[in-house]
């Protein structure tokens, strides 16, 4: 029997996040799913993550991060998307995917030396 | 001193306090996080616009009045909010509708206090209006929401809509001082109608018979229900106990 192990928030798993386990075959009608929500600050050029709320839709979905994340001008602009659109590397893998980038300086643009011709680029 | 722009001004905030004093009951005490936090935003929108109001007619009255004291120190018969902030909280599905009733009511006031040739009240009014449009948006999406909803749901709803259509007849029938000062609420009525019915029928509500039924007035005068005597004792407790206290 093969268990799909499904991360809601980031990379934690929802056996300590105390949320629904994803092998759970019916889910009430009454439970709104989780929401991550990203705020563009008036000088920002990119929306951050600010944390997630609960919303039954994406239209309520936004109304709440307008009214728990922007109480005091933190933004100009929301993106919400559900947890679950959220797909994120397993924490157990961070070895194989990052550490062999840890010693290959000549990926740098600074590792060269550039002819003073083109030393402006 | 102008008594008529006196009296709306007072008109216009007391309104504004009463519904956020009933909506501030919510506040820890609602269904969801966010809804919580939503309804007490709505709340200090409506209290920074009463002390807008109250400032003003702190003003226009002088020999020392302050917000303060319009707002703590008047009895029901000297309030002049419209009795359909006054009603009681009862459920979240009558909290919502009564909001969406009164926002869709200050919508149209404040759009036309807009062009009042008085230059506080349409900054005032302007300002507001911001704050009101999302009200509106905010709580007619509740009452879709709840309205076509669960049987239990739209069972609140319904007797929601029973209980609040008789105090919106009141918005409607202009007290003296605003015909004297021109604001016509009565034109208002169509407009508001456009606003409410269409939200009413995503909400698979219906009025029916409620469209005939006895529209209580008097609040604009100062004849209220018995639901604003506690509010206010609750409300003004502090300062008619220590008067002029402060923190």
């Amino acid at each position: 029997m093969i268990t799909i192990r499904k991360f809601y928030y980031g990379d934690i798993p929802e056996g300590t996040a105390g949320h629904a386990p994803a092998e759970k075959q019916d889910s009430p009608a009454t439970d709104w799913p989780l929401w991550e929500v990203f705020i563009r600050s008036k000088q920002g050029l990119d929306h951050k993550h600010v944390g997630s709320l609960h919303a039954a839709d994406a239209k309520m979905a936004i109304e709440n991060a307008r009214d728990v994340y922007t109480r005091r001008l933190e933004g100009v602009s929301i993106w919400v998307v559900e947890s679950k659109q959220v797909h994120a590397s397993s924490p157990q893998e961070a070895g194989e995917l990052y550490e062999p980038s840890v010693d290959k300086i000549y990926r740098h643009p600074t590792f060269y030396n550039l002819p003073d011709e083109v030393n402006y680029m | 001193m102008d008594s008529s722009l006196f009296d709306f001004s007072l008109y216009v905030a007391d309104s504004a306090l009463v519904l956020g004093q009933r909506n501030g009951a919510w506040c820890g005490h609602g269904p969801v996080l966010e809804q919580d936090i939503a309804i007490t935003n709505i709340t200090l929108d409506l209290i920074g616009q009463a002390r807008s109001f109250y400032q003003y007619a702190a003003t226009l009255q002088g020999k020392g009045a302050s917000e303060d004291s319009l707002a703590y120190c008047r009895g029901e018969r000297e309030f002049k909010n419209c009795l359909l902030t006054e009603t009681p909280n009862v459920d979240w599905a009558q909290t919502v509708l009564r909001q969406f009733l009164f926002s869709s009511f200050q919508c149209e006031l404040f759009t036309d206090m807009q062009q009042d040739p008085n230059h506080t009240v349409s900054a005032i009014a302007e300002k507001s209006l911001k704050e009101v449009n999302y009200h509106c948006r905010w709580s007619g999406e509740w009452v879709e929401r709840l309205g076509d909803g669960t049987p239990e749901s739209h069972r609140r709803m319904s007797q929601a809509l029973i209980n609040l259509w008789p105090y919106t007849g009141e918005l409607f029938k202009p007290a003296s001082y605003e015909k004297a000062i021109g604001i016509d609420s009565a034109a208002l009525q169509g407009r508001w109608m456009n606003r409410v019915q269409p939200v009413l029928e995503e909400a698979t509500l219906s009025l029916g018979n409620l469209l005939h039924v006895y529209m209580h007035t008097g609040g604009k005068s100062g004849i209220h229900t018995e639901e604003l005597g506690p509010l206010l004792a609750e409300m003004q407790y502090m300062q008619r106990m220590y008067p002029g206290c402060d923190w």
